[in-house]
């Protein structure tokens, strides 16, 4: 195969997992890795390295949108950020030190563990109550607008447990090279309690600069190779850009059960391969 | 509270300078990758095996050497450089906004996770 199809497939590829990606809300990076890796025989290492740097276009792109709505707790976020970042950097040189095929199986349990997610009914907390301890301390009450404009108060809740689950979300950010974006909405959806809405954005918000803090570790440490990340970030850009424009028009309950199905199979494969040494 | 972030429209900015960053970093990778895929013929470098630091291209100052020579695989990694930039320079750019608020504790919250990363950035080099 010449460079230059090699470099076209996995451009048409990532974009396709861009668009996937974003139509289901599971981010691009989730395809990226099994991909390279399972389709292509490419090494888990710059796979995790390329995939990074899709994360950080994808959510940057997106998060250019959600920014307009207003809706994203820059204060929870940033101190949040605190939690991920860290996590990221222990995440990134742990995968420095472990052996891979361990990755692979860590990162195929993760798959599962988003397609489930991906089904889970959203349950739409607001909570309004006078803040207390950290929530107090830290300013993180606040409100957004609803389709009417009007302003909706909400409180967040158990600050600690959300700040010990965004560590973990951060490490595994920067093990396996993805967004976990998953695990970000779910620690403030369940255990912060705020509304969703909220939430999504703010867990967009804090991605970028996440994957950024692993993104230096990997790019000194070789993970990072022009000749993957021409393809893949550049397709998977696109992709999501297409991916956002028809999302509000598009029913996507059925496209997010075949994606979660392929997602399944990447995953066993991942797991599969990683236990029997060949990743 | 007085809410600059929406009242002022910083978001709006900060919303700006995420898709320059996220257009200007693309347009380097792509000026990057013609120049790669017009001057690197042959077959498809090997990436079953992982090179590491063999390969080229990996710190700033390589980069840097490598554009002079007008290599594509460095401007496409200046361009990944860029890209890795933009969320951090949110996170900078954040600082602002708090200032304006006058609010301390933020503004120091912001400076950590600002330390963080270049922490990451330093402990990132090899030893």
């Amino acid at each position: 195969m010449t460079i230059l199809t090699f470099t076209l497939i996995i451009f048409l590829g990532s974009m396709l997992a861009g668009f996937l990606g974003s139509l289901t809300g599971l981010g691009g990076g989730i395809v990226i890795i099994p991909m390279l890796s399972l389709l292509f025989g490419v090494d888990i290492r710059y796979a995790i390295g390329t995939s990074i740097v899709a994360v950080i276009a994808t959510s940057s792109g997106a998060a250019a949108a959600y920014v307009k709505e207003g809706i994203t707790n820059i204060r929870l976020g940033m101190f949040l950020e605190i939690a991920t970042t860290i996590g990221a950097i222990v995440g990134a040189f742990l995968a420095v030190y472990a052996p891979t095929h361990l990755i692979a199986i860590i990162f195929g349990g993760i798959l599962i563990f988003s397609a489930v997610l991906s089904f889970q009914k959203k349950v739409h907390f607001i909570k309004n109550e006078p803040a207390t301890g950290w929530a107090k301390a830290l300013k993180l009450n606040s409100n957004y607008p609803d389709i009417n404009g009007n302003k909706i108060d909400y409180s967040v809740k158990n600050v600690g447990g959300g700040f010990a689950m965004m560590w973990v979300a951060g490490i595994l950010s920067g093990l396996l090279g993805i967004g976990s974006g998953a695990l970000k909405v779910l620690a403030m959806d369940n255990i912060m309690k705020i509304p969703f809405k909220v939430s999504t954005t703010t867990s967009n918000f804090m991605i970028g600069v996440t994957a950024a803090a692993s993104a230096v570790v990997y790019f000194q440490r070789g993970y990072i190779d022009p000749g993957l990340c021409l393809p893949v970030t550049l397709g998977v850009l696109i992709g999501a850009f297409f991916g956002s424009r028809i999302l509000t028009r598009a029913q996507t309950k059925g496209l997010r059960i075949v994606f979660a199905i392929v997602i399944t199979i990447l995953a066993i494969e991942m797991i599969y391969n990683g236990a029997t040494h060949r990743l | 509270m007085k809410n600059y972030w929406q009242d002022k429209n910083i978001e709006v900015a900060i919303g700006n300078l995420l898709r320059w960053g996220v257009i200007l970093s693309s347009l380097i990778v792509f000026t990057g990758g013609i120049i790669y895929l017009a001057n690197t013929g042959g077959t498809v470098p090997d990436y079953k095996t992982f090179h590491g630091l063999l390969l080229p291209y990996h710190s700033f100052s390589e980069v840097l050497s490598g554009i002079k020579d007008l290599k594509g695989e460095a401007i496409i990694q200046l361009g990944v450089i860029f890209l890795i930039a933009t969320p951090v320079a949110r996170v900078a750019f954040s600082i602002i906004g708090f200032a304006w608020e006058k609010d301390i504790l933020y503004i120091f919250l912001t400076l950590i996770v600002l330390c963080i990363i270049i922490t990451s950035l330093a402990l990132g080099v090899k030893g």
